[in-house]
């Protein structure tokens, strides 16, 4: 679908303007890597690069980079719900939540195999999907905003309260997993596992756009009218968005709690679901490269900025007001115009 | 009769719109259904394709029933239409436009596109091969790249009608299909209305106030007004029926051209 048809002479529009002429030079940058041979040098040269870093940086560098690339996970999943199906959800880390509390509870106080406990967060975290969309997804963004914001805060002050969930010291101790006598453990072992963790939702992430499903998404977000006059269930194309942002979600909670082995609500914050909103409309809503850059500014920004001292989050905080300020859509350039 | 309206009666907040409608299109026909504007015609096609509940009365297709049903099932069992104006969906590409069509004849779920299982992979194969043949026959074909929304407005005309088309539907619904097109536009619209028809064995029903377009391809016509239908028959004798004449008092002088 790259390929755009030459202007035949017949032609008769006269406002269209075929393809835009690359502009900036992101956008010039992205029109050189459009051919397919291009594009698989450029993600094996991203790969090889991800893999080759913890050898030649600092621990602390491979920590911050572990972290950016869980936020790849997480935006990439937040830029299902938001920006290919237009769903604004402000509770996102409730999700995150989900699936890291999941797993906690069942290996550390059950004695579950982290493997093992795999699956159950994941089903948990797709009952939430569908237990926080089903009654609000007939809401308008507006509303649905707010409801989600309320559902963050529900799951955060559950898992404050319960027992099981360790109150509001958290849960701790959770054992680090193993995989075919492979004991994940080390800071390095953990990035490589977070690097696998962002190719696989990088790549789901591109299959879903493609497919019928990513299309649907679009459509329901264009023109729900128009979609479901063409035979489009916008019900339940909205709940899969929001089960398969929650499952991406919890992905990332999952690896997050045996990475760190102690989680405690506060990692759970309203502002967590912000800072992660924030990536996605940064980079650009609905582009999945623009995406990955904004999980990488959110996470790298703050840590790049520290010379600066208690000035780097004010700093930090007027960088991203100017760059949606220029580029109210995100930092991506748009595919076509 | 393929679609079949019974005692189908609609207001809103007391306003009657539709007032006990009988009516029915045959398999394979060519119908129009005009009338004055406020006539209800819009709300008629709102109320088939299961965008309006009625308050009384019943529709079948096929002798399925419709009424209760929500839109996307209607056109999944075959019903599809266009708007009055054109809603393509905006940034996407005129292939993609179309490609929501195939919604309702496809299945792949999110676990088959993540894993690209091979039924799904051969599954959006025959969506781009129905797509691009819809695009095709509406004689759209070399301009499936570029964004709808940039198109000349006579063919975003057809992209809709190809995206319906795309449905695989047994009838289709077009409301005011002629509405913006010059005299050559028109003349093709005809020309694709009876292709439809007579290459697909699609039934057509259509609304239109172009009274030459209407009396040329219609092969039935049914008038309503007020919200009932007050005469249906073959081109000729709606044309010289003293009630249609009557409705049409008072509309401007394109429409009293009859």
């Amino acid at each position: 679908m790259d390929k755009h048809s030459p202007p035949t002479p017949t032609d008769v529009d006269e406002h269209d303007s075929g393809r835009a002429k690359p502009r900036n030079p992101l956008q010039k940058l992205y029109a050189a890597f459009e051919s397919p041979g291009r594009r698989r040098a450029l993600h094996l040269t991203i790969l090889a690069i991800l893999i080759v870093t913890p050898w030649i940086s600092s621990q602390y560098t491979t920590v911050i980079l572990t972290n950016a690339l869980l936020y790849v996970v997480l935006c990439l999943g937040l830029n299902i719900v938001v920006g290919y199906a237009g769903l604004l959800d402000l509770g996102y880390a409730a999700f995150f939540a989900v699936g890291a509390y999941t797993v906690g509870i069942l290996t550390q106080q059950f004695g579950v195999n982290f493997w093992a406990a795999i699956p159950f967060a994941l089903m948990a975290a797709a009952l939430a999907g569908v237990i926080i969309g089903g009654p609000t997804l007939r809401l308008r963004s507006d509303y649905l905003a707010i409801v989600t914001l309320g559902f963050g805060e529900i799951v955060r002050f559950t898992a404050r309260n319960l027992e099981i969930t360790g109150g509001a010291s958290g849960l701790s101790h959770i054992p680090e997993p193993s995989l075919f006598g492979w004991h994940i453990d080390s800071s390095i072992d953990f990035y490589y596992v977070f690097v696998v963790l962002a190719v696989l939702a990088y790549v789901a992430s591109q299959r879903l756009f493609d497919s019928r499903l990513g299309r649907a998404w679009l459509y329901v977000r264009h023109d729900e009218d128009a979609a479901e006059a063409m035979g489009i269930n916008r019900v339940a194309t909205k709940l899969a968005a929001y089960v398969t942002g929650a499952i991406f979600g919890a992905i990332g909670g999952i690896f997050f709690s045996v990475n760190l082995g102690a989680i405690s609500p506060e990692s759970f914050s309203f502002q967590q679901s912000v800072l992660i909103l924030l990536a996605v409309v940064l980079g650009g809503m609905g582009k999945i490269p623009g995406v990955i850059l904004g999980a990488f500014i959110v996470v790298l920004g703050p840590e790049l900025l520290r010379d600066f001292g208690t000035l780097r989050l004010l700093i930090f905080a007027v960088l991203l007001l100017l760059i949606m300020l220029f580029r109210p859509s995100g930092i991506w350039p748009e595919k076509r115009s | 009769m393929l679609l079949q309206l019974k005692q189908v009666s609609l207001s809103f907040a007391g306003n009657t719109v539709l007032h006990e409608v009988d009516f029915g299109v045959a398999a394979g026909r060519i119908h129009s259904l005009i009338g004055p504007n406020g006539a209800g015609k819009t709300s008629m096609f709102n109320v088939i394709t299961g965008f309006y509940r009625p308050q009384q009365g019943d529709i079948t297709l096929d002798g399925e029933q419709i009424v209760k049903r929500k839109p996307h099932a209607v056109t999944r069992l075959g019903i599809a239409r266009t708007f009055q104006n054109v809603r393509l969906f905006r940034e996407m590409s005129v292939l993609e436009n179309v490609m929501a069509g195939q919604h309702c004849r496809s299945r792949a779920g999110a676990l088959a596109a993540i894993l690209r299982l091979p039924s799904q992979r051969a599954e959006e194969r025959r969506i781009l091969e129905t797509s691009l043949e819809c695009l095709d026959f509406v004689g759209l074909m070399g301009h499936q790249d570029r964004l709808a929304t940039n198109l000349a407005y006579g063919h975003q005309r057809r992209v809709e009608i190809a995206r319906a088309l795309a449905t695989e539907p047994k009838l289709l619904l077009l409301d005011e299909p002629a509405a913006g097109l010059n005299s050559g536009e028109k003349q093709a619209l005809i020309e694709l209305i009876r292709r439809i028809r007579d290459e697909r064995g699609v039934a057509v029903l259509l609304i239109e106030h172009d009274m030459s377009l209407v009396m040329n391809v219609s092969e039935r016509i049914s008038v309503l007004d007020h919200g009932s239908l007050i005469t249906e028959g073959d081109p000729h004798s709606v044309q010289n029926d003293p009630k249609v004449i009557e409705a049409y008092l008072g509309q401007d002088d394109e429409e009293l051209a009859l």
